[in-house]
């Protein structure tokens, strides 16, 4: 049935059923996340399989617009990870990002989002096993939210 | 007309007429009124004569400044898109321009979206504009044929009843709270100063933010429900001059084109969000909406945080840049995880 809704293009909104597993979008640094999930890969650092990675030059080019996307279509979570201050390669696009970061998230649960849908973090390409925990983490919240509903634009297909 | 808007207008026109005819601006922008009551329209006096038809009062809620930017661009020679700009001094623009309008005529500076050396500034302060919507309410779906205003009250009259109101329980809620009613930056002051001191500025967004997130994402849906997405709050902003606007966008198509409630959701949010660290409060976008939803709440609780995450409040410093397009190295960051090396 998930592939049924994949195949649709449009909503990836899943029904809560017994084996409901979240998917989360994740927009990762080219320098420094992806690098990190790279490495958590080539170390088998195990990480749960939920989450899509989408690779960006910065996490300074992800905007409010590509995350409410990444909802709307139907993404149980949105995890944005980038450099560590002082590390970005584009020298300060991590730090423009997390005043973006820090408003819409206080924004999106000020409106009723529930807290743990989007999530941020730093992670570097020498944190590997961090990488992971981090992923754990985000995937734990998620699963205890359940399903996303809000937000989601629902499309029928039937 | 009230004593006061009467001496106001009257200065308006006579420093308008003046600067007209002597040539020091080729425009004047400020207000003339509208054709029903209750509301203005705004209007440009390009000749002396024309002064006359400008009016101050208190239904004069739309932001002056959205219209500066595509003014001055028209008094300018034209030219084509790849032409140097034409030596020597450009025509100037005069405006009127209350505590938020000047704010938001100071974005657009820090945005170089106007040339100050351009402007005349004309600085009145506010003293909180009537909300003609609470009107509409006081007088209980009977039509309001005929509005005066007094000192402090308003008289409106309709076919068959007549009635009194207290002014400021008309006013708008973004001028209740409004901390910055004398203008920033202005080259003539005109009318009375204010010294209106308010406390709970953003009383309005913490008893939101009290109620538990199921009540707020009902309160979210339930404000934007009757949303036509008209984009005449859009419009009225003078922060919205993107040449193409997000809702605009087809590839990707950020938010689809129906009234489908994740759309207009989203249409909620981004925009609001565009304005984040930007916005006045100047309550235009709440005013020139058909349909009575109070979108300023979601920009309010933007401005909230800017200012107390950043200590940042739009449109007050011409020379400081926007929270948005800056940073500090010890910025809070307790939202992200970082999990620390083993
Ligand atoms: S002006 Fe009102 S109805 Fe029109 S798009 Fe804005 S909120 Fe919706
Ligand atoms: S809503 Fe955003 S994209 Fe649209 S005009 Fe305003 S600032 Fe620009
Ligand atoms: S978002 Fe509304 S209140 Fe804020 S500057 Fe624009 S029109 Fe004014």
């Amino acid at each position: 049935m998930e592939d049924k809704n994949l195949q649709s293009g449009t909503n990836l909104a899943a029904s809560p059923t017994a084996n409901w597993e979240p998917r989360i979008v994740a927009f990762l640094c080219n320098w420094c996340s992806y690098a990190g999930a790279d490495l958590a890969g080539v170390s088998r650092f195990q990480y749960p399989p939920n989450i899509r990675i989408i690779r960006v030059p910065c996490s300074g080019r992800v905007s409010a617009n590509m995350i409410l996307d990444a909802l709307k279509a139907g993404a149980d979570g949105v995890l944005v990870s980038g450099c560590h201050p002082g590390d970005c390669h584009y020298i300060s696009g991590n730090l423009h990002a997390r005043r973006r970061f820090g408003l819409l998230k206080n924004f999106l649960e000020f409106l009723g989002i529930e807290p743990g849908r989007i999530n941020f973090s730093w992670v570097s390409a020498s944190e590997g096993e961090q990488f992971s925990e981090v992923v754990k983490k985000v995937t734990g919240r998620v699963k205890a939210l359940g399903p996303t509903r809000r937000l989601v634009k629902e499309i029928r297909i039937d | 007309m009230s004593d006061t808007n009467a001496k106001i207008t009257e200065e308006i026109r006579a420093k308008a007429r003046e600067l007209l005819s002597s040539g020091e601006i080729a425009a004047f922008l400020g207000f003339t009124s509208g054709s029903l009551p209750m509301t203005t329209r705004p209007f440009v006096a390009k000749r002396p004569g024309d002064a006359d038809k400008l009016i101050w009062n208190s239904f004069c809620v739309m932001n002056l400044a959205n219209y500066l930017p595509a003014l001055l661009e028209s008094l300018e020679p034209p030219r084509g898109p790849k032409d140097p700009p034409p030596a020597g001094p450009l025509p100037k623009v005069g405006v009127v321009a209350t505590g938020c309008c000047s704010r938001n005529i100071v974005v657009q500076m820090q945005e170089r979206q106007v040339d100050r050396s351009r402007l005349v500034i004309l600085g009145v302060s506010s003293r909180g504009m009537v909300d003609r919507k609470k009107v509409m309410a006081a007088a209980e779906g009977r039509e309001p044929l005929k509005v005066e205003e007094g000192g402090h009250t308003l008289k409106v009259s309709g076919r068959d009843y007549e009635l009194e109101i207290d002014r400021w329980s008309a006013v708008r809620d973004n001028c209740l709270t409004c901390a910055h009613n004398n203008p920033v930056i202005s080259d003539y002051l005109i009318g009375p100063v204010s010294n209106r001191d308010v406390k709970d500025r953003f009383a309005q967004i913490e008893a939101i933010e009290a109620m538990p997130a199921n009540a707020r994402w009902k309160w979210f849906t339930d404000e934007i429900a009757s949303c036509i997405r008209c984009y005449a709050c859009r419009n009225a902003c003078p922060l919205c001059y993107c040449p193409t606007c997000f809702v605009d966008d087809s590839r990707p198509q950020w938010v689809g084109k129906s009234t489908e409630p994740a759309d207009t959701a989203l249409f909620h949010i981004l925009r609001a969000f565009h304005c984040a660290g930007r916005c006045t409060d100047c309550g235009a976008c709440e005013s020139a909406c058909p349909m009575g939803i109070k979108m300023r709440l979601f920009t309010r609780k933007l401005s909230k945080d800017a200012f107390n995450l950043f200590g940042a409040e739009a449109g007050l410093d011409p020379q400081a840049q926007p929270p948005l397009a800056t940073y500090r190295p010890d910025d809070p960051e307790e939202f992200l995880i970082v999990e620390e090396k083993k």
